[in-house]
């Protein structure tokens, strides 16, 4: 199954459909699949449930399909650097599933493990809580949280070969490699595809089983907050 | 009273060699900087990085490295990445030591509200829920009281919990407070403030009063 795509565009199409689920790697704006966000903003596909830590900036990340209200619902875990989102979840259009940041990152990995749900003490006694089940073990209650099941997964990575093979850099890593996990199928964009064989086997962090589609984007790397030393 | 500064070096003497520390956004973040150098600690980022160094120099910035307040960031030798996963599984799975966070609200019983005011403020959680429920210690630093003067150290928070029973100490710039099963003690003053300072200013029940 030949993998390599010449681009986003090419990459989604006939994999997207109106109502679909998506989940994207990145947090904030750091390791995010720009190319992919891109594509997915041209294609002009509705009605999106988007699982992604953050909602991006107005003009960027996630944020462009804000924009363009072509999301239905968001699950994330912090959405505090987007007025659209803001204006858009206070006036009813958007819906938002408040997820903390661990459970999203467990439910997108159990959904890739194929394990429906499990149970966490994170958000014990908070309104993530309500209406979900408890359960005692070893004299502790926990709260069950469901497993994330994608139609299609969108990521971002450092290098990847043509099996899919995937390596992060520093910290955007962050969901990526679970957010591959949990999808049908899961597309990368990537700063550098290299040959097979070129990558070291022992230091792969997404195996190519969990890539379908591969292709080489070219990535703004906007920061978000840019701080330096004195 | 104290202030941010001083705050932040009250809740740095809490941190032992050794430790695997989180540090959230805001005052907590300035504790770092008043670490020893005796005192070997680690700090963790819960986007997914160990070993968090200081903030770069123009030519150090780099995109692709960045802590969870989303600021440009330096590693270290030790440095250590992962995926949000493995931090969270650090996290929940009680292998973190102390976890220094900021605060709305908090109760007598140590619950906290740190994360939305109804209508108003709707920005999330982040991993403040993770770290309050997973993370052996917890230590919020806030001011004693909201800007109209009345008391953030209260009797039943008022906003969303983040936690419930979650926190165990409390720095605020009037000083420090423990919060265990028998309720709330006041473990050190601030210099130049009184107790009455702290008895007019905190709705919360407080045993050694």
């Amino acid at each position: 199954m030949e993998k390599v795509f010449q681009s986003a565009e090419k990459a989604i199409r006939e994999l997207i459909f109106d109502g679909m689920k998506i989940a994207a790697g990145g947090f904030g704006l750091c390791g995010i699949p720009e190319e992919l966000i891109d594509a997915l903003k041209v294609s002009g596909v509705k009605n999106l449930t988007i699982a992604s830590n953050n909602a991006g900036v107005d003009d960027f990340g996630v944020g462009l399909l804000l924009q363009t209200k072509q999301v239905k619902k968001m699950v994330s875990s912090y959405v505090g650097e987007n007025s659209e989102f803001m204006r858009q979840y206070l006036s009813g259009e958007l819906e938002l599933e408040f997820t903390p940041q661990g459970t999203l990152a467990e439910r997108m990995r159990a959904g890739g493990a194929g394990i429906p749900g499990f149970y966490t003490k994170t958000g014990l006694g908070t309104v993530i809580a309500e209406g979900k089940e408890h359960k005692d073990f070893n004299g502790q209650t926990y709260i069950l949280e469901e497993g994330f099941f994608a139609d299609l997964s969108i990521v971002k990575a450092w290098k990847g070969d043509e099996e899919g093979n995937l390596i992060y850099r520093k910290t955007a890593r962050n969901f990526n490699p679970v957010a591959a996990m949990c999808g049908k199928v899961c597309i990368a964009e990537v700063e550098e595809l290299v040959p097979i064989g070129s990558l070291d086997p022992d230091n792969i962090h997404t195996p190519g089983i969990f890539v379908n589609r591969i292709l080489v984007g070219k990535h703004e790397k906007r920061i978000e907050n840019r701080t330096l030393s004195e | 009273m104290w202030d941010r500064n001083e705050m932040a070096a009250r809740a740095a003497k809490e941190i032992k060699n050794g430790m695997y520390v989180n540090l959230g956004i805001g005052i907590p973040t300035l504790v770092s900087n008043f670490i020893p150098n005796n005192i070997d600690i680690t700090l963790q980022s819960e986007n997914g990085m160990l070993g968090m160094g200081p903030f770069p120099t123009k030519q150090n910035v780099d995109p692709d490295l960045i802590n969870a307040g989303k600021q440009t960031i330096t590693e270290l030798k030790k440095t250590s990445y992962f995926s949000s996963a493995d931090s969270f599984a650090m996290i929940r799975g009680g292998h973190i030591d102390m976890a220094i966070l900021g605060a709305m609200e908090v109760s007598e019983k140590g619950d906290l509200a740190n994360w939305m005011i109804p209508g108003k403020l709707i920005k999330g959680m982040g991993g403040a829920m993770d770290l309050v429920s997973g993370v052996k210690r917890v230590i919020v630093i806030m001011d004693h009281t909201n800007k109209k003067g009345e008391s953030k150290f209260l009797k039943e928070c008022s906003l969303p919990l983040t936690g419930k029973s979650v926190v165990n100490s409390v720095i605020t710039n009037l000083g420090m407070f423990e919060i265990n099963k028998e309720g709330v003690r006041i473990l050190e003053i601030a210099e130049g403030s009184t107790v009455d300072d702290i008895k007019k200013s905190t709705e919360a029940h407080i045993i050694n009063l």
